[in-house]
C-alpha cells in the first residue's frame, strides 16, 4: 500500500488534558479517508496537527516520507477546507481561489483558477464576494481554493455539517466524485458515521484521544474490534458475548426452526418511515431493537415474541 | 418601538442641539461681524474676517497644522496597530492590557502634558540621563520643538487609535489567519493581505478620531511647543484672548471645521458608504 501520510505515535497534551494519545495511522495515497469519533475524541486536534496549526507534544508526522511535524503550515503541502470555510470576506471568489497560487509566486493564475472554477461548477459566480454566495457555493470556493494548489492531502474539517440536511446527501456524492476525478488524497473528519460509511475508502475511529480501529467501511461495520466501534458505526443489540445489528435481528410470533432465537416481550415500536424499530425485552437485563417492515405484522407492546437471527450475522468482537 | 426609538434620540439630541448647534450658530454669526475695541463683536456685518485668512502667515499655520496632525496620525497607526494586534492575541490578558491603555485617562490631560515638559526640558530626565552617560555634551533642545508637539499629540491620542483597531481585530475570525497560512502565506503576507485589510474599518475610524483631535488641539502645541502660535487651535485661542479679535477667531474656527469636512469627505464616501 502506497502511503502518503503517516502519523507515528502522535501525542498532543494541553495544559489540562491529553487530546491525542499515541495515535499511529497510515493514510493510503489517493484514498478518501475519514477520521471519525464523538466530539472531544481528538480528531480535530489530529487534523490541526497535520495542517500545522498545532504541534504534537511527541511523535512524528511524515508526508511522502519526509518529516513535517515541526514545519509551519505555509511550508506543508497539505491544505485545509475549514468547517466555517474561512473565506476571505474582502476578496472575491476568484481572488480567494487565486490567493494560494499568488503566495507560491505563480505569475499567471488565470488558467489554473478557471480550470478549478469549472471543476467545482462556480463559473459565473467568481466575481462575487463570499457574503453574496450560498452555503453550498461558499463550500465550493473553499474546496477550489485548496484544490487549485494540488496538495498532497486535502484536509476537510466536518465539510458537510454547515449544510442543510437535504443538501448534505447530494454534496456527499459530489465530494466523492470530485475526489475520484482529481485523485488527491482526502482526509475528512466527521462525527457522522453514515457520512463516513457512504463516502470513505477507509475509516479510522477515535475515542478519548486514542485510535480504536482503522479499516474499510464494511470491516468496521461488520467486524468491529471494540464495543465502542461497534456502537459508533451503528445501533447494536448486545446479547451476552456477541452483538447484532437491528437489520439482522428478526421478529416472529412462532419460534423459527433452524435459526437461533430468544423469547421476549415487546416494549416499544417506533415508526421510522421506511421501517419500524421494535424493541423487545429479553429478560436478564437484555433487550434488542429489531428492524421490521412497516407493512408486515404489527406488534403491540406487551406481546410475547421470538427474536431470531442468522448465526452468520453475529458480531463477535475481534481484539 | 418607533416611539422608543425617538425617545432614545432625545438625550443626545437635546445636548447636541443646545450645547453644540446653538453655540455653532453664534460662532457662525460672529464670524461675519466686526471686532469690538475690547473684545466682543459689533455691527456691521462684513466678510473682512474671511479675507484676512488669505494672509500667507495664516495659510502657513493651516498647512503646518494639517501636516502635524497627519504625521501624528500616521505615527499613531504605526504604534497603535501592532499594539492592538498584540492585545487582541493576548487571550485572557486582553482586558488587563485594554485597561492599561485607558489608565492614562485617569489623570488630567494637563497634568500629563506637564509631566512631558519635565521629561523633555533641558534639565529634564532625558537630558540628565544622556548627559550623565556622556552620550551628549550639552542638553538637547527637546522641549518647545515640533518634535515635542508631535510626540505630545501621539501620546495624547494613541488610545483613540488603539481602541477602534482592537475592536475590529477582536472580531476577526482566527480561522482566516490560519487559512492564509494554510494557503502558503508567510506571517508578513498574512498581516498585509488579510489582517490589515480586514482591520481597515478600525484603522480608518481611529485615524479620523486622531486626525480631527490633533488638528483642533491647542493645549499640546501651547505647552510643548512653547506658546508660539504653531497650530490652528492656538491661533483661534489667541484671537479670543490676547488678540481680542472674536470675529476672526470665529471665522478661523469655521474654516477649520470646513477644512476637516473637506479632507474627510472623500474618505467617508469611499470607505464607509456613509454619504
Amino acid at each position: 500500500m502506497d502511503t502518503v501520510l503517516e502519523l507515528n505515535n502522535i501525542v498532543k497534551r494541553f495544559e489540562t488534558h491529553t487530546a491525542v494519545d499515541d495515535v499511529t495511522l497510515a493514510i493510503p495515497r489517493g484514498s478518501l479517508f475519514s477520521l471519525i469519533g464523538p466530539s472531544g475524541c481528538g480528531k480535530t486536534t489530529t487534523l490541526r496537527m497535520i495542517a500545522g496549526f498545532e504541534h504534537p507534544t511527541s511523535g512524528e508526522l511524515r508526508l511522502n516520507g519526509q518529516r513535517i511535524e515541526s514545519l509551519p503550515p505555509y511550508e506543508r503541502n497539505v491544505s485545509t477546507v475549514f468547517q466555517s470555510y474561512a473565506l476571505f470576506p474582502h476578496l472575491t471568489a476568484r481572488e480567494n481561489i487565486a490567493f494560494g497560487l499568488r503566495r507560491k509566486g505563480v505569475r499567471d493564475v488565470d488558467p489554473a483558477v478557471n480550470k478549478v472554477l469549472e471543476l467545482v461548477r462556480l463559473a459565473g459566480k467568481e466575481q462575487r464576494k463570499p457574503q453574496a454566495l450560498s452555503g453550498g457555493e461558499k463550500q465550493r470556493v473553499a474546496l477550489a481554493r485548496s484544490l487549485v494548489l494540488e496538495p498532497e492531502v486535502l484536509l476537510l474539517d466536518e465539510p458537510l455539517s454547515a449544510l442543510d440536511p437535504q443538501l448534505r446527501v447530494q454534496v456527499r456524492q459530489e465530494l466523492k466524485a470530485l475526489q475520484r476525478r482529481v485523485g488527491i488524497t482526502f482526509l475528512l473528519i466527521t462525527h457522522d458515521q453514515d457520512e463516513a460509511l457512504s463516502l470513505s475508502d477507509y475509516i479510522a475511529v477515535m475515542n478519548k484521544g486514542r485510535l480504536e480501529q482503522m479499516g474499510k467501511p464494511q470491516e468496521l461495520y461488520l467486524h468491529p474490534k471494540t464495543r465502542f466501534v461497534a456502537g459508533f458505526m451503528g445501533p447494536m443489540n448486545w446479547l451476552g458475548d456477541f452483538g447484532l445489528r437491528p437489520e439482522s435481528t428478526g421478529l416472529a410470533l412462532e419460534k423459527p426452526a433452524g435459526a437461533p432465537s430468544r423469547t421476549g416481550v415487546i416494549r416499544t415500536s417506533t415508526f421510522l418511515g421506511n421501517c419500524l424499530h421494535v424493541e423487545a425485552d429479553l429478560g436478564q437485563g437484555l433487550h434488542a431493537v429489531c428492524e421490521v417492515p412497516r407493512n408486515g405484522t404489527s406488534y403491540q407492546p406487551g406481546q410475547n415474541v421470538h427474536v431470531w437471527w442468522h448465526a452468520a450475522d453475529e458480531i463477535h468482537l475481534q481484539p | 418601538m418607533t416611539r422608543l426609538r425617538w425617545w432614545c434620540l432625545s438625550p443626545a439630541g437635546l445636548l447636541l442641539g443646545l450645547l453644540f448647534l446653538v453655540p455653532l450658530g453664534i460662532v457662525a454669526r460672529y464670524s461675519f461681524l466686526t471686532r469690538g475695541p475690547y473684545g466682543g463683536v459689533e455691527l456691521p456685518y462684513s466678510l473682512e474676517n474671511y479675507k484676512l485668512l488669505a494672509d500667507p502667515l495664516y495659510l502657513a499655520i493651516f498647512v503646518r497644522s494639517i501636516g502635524y496632525a497627519g504625521l501624528a496620525t500616521a505615527l499613531c497607526v504605526a504604534a497603535g496597530f501592532p499594539l492592538a494586534l498584540f492585545i487582541a492575541r493576548s487571550g485572557r490578558r486582553r482586558s488587563l492590557y485594554l485597561a492599561l491603555v485607558v489608565v492614562p485617562f485617569w489623570t488630567s490631560f494637563l497634568v500629563r502634558t506637564y509631566a512631558w515638559m519635565f521629561l523633555l526640558r533641558d534639565t529634564g530626565l532625558i537630558n540628565t540621563a544622556l548627559l550623565r552617560m556622556g552620550l551628549i555634551g550639552e542638553p538637547l533642545q527637546l522641549l518647545y520643538t515640533p518634535f515635542a508637539v508631535i510626540l505630545g499629540l501621539v501620546y495624547g491620542f494613541l488610545p483613540f487609535m488603539i481602541l477602534p483597531i482592537y475592536a475590529t481585530l477582536e472580531r476577526l475570525d482566527p480561522a482566516l489567519v490560519e487559512a492564509a497560512a494554510d494557503l502558503g502565506a508567510r506571517p508578513m503576507d498574512t498581516l498585509f493581505r488579510v489582517i490589515v485589510p480586514l482591520a481597515s474599518p478600525g484603522i480608518l475610524a481611529g485615524s479620523l478620531l486622531v486626525f480631527i483631535s490633533c488638528l483642533g488641539s491647542y493645549l499640546t502645541p501651547d505647552l510643548l511647543g512653547g506658546g508660539k502660535t504653531i497650530m490652528i487651535g492656538n491661533l483661534v485661542q489667541n484671537q479670543f484672548t490676547a488678540a481680542r479679535d472674536w470675529p476672526f477667531g470665529a471665522a478661523l474656527s469655521l474654516v477649520l471645521m470646513a477644512t476637516i469636512l473637506l479632507l474627510l469627505l472623500p474618505l467617508l464616501r469611499r470607505k464607509e458608504g456613509l454619504l
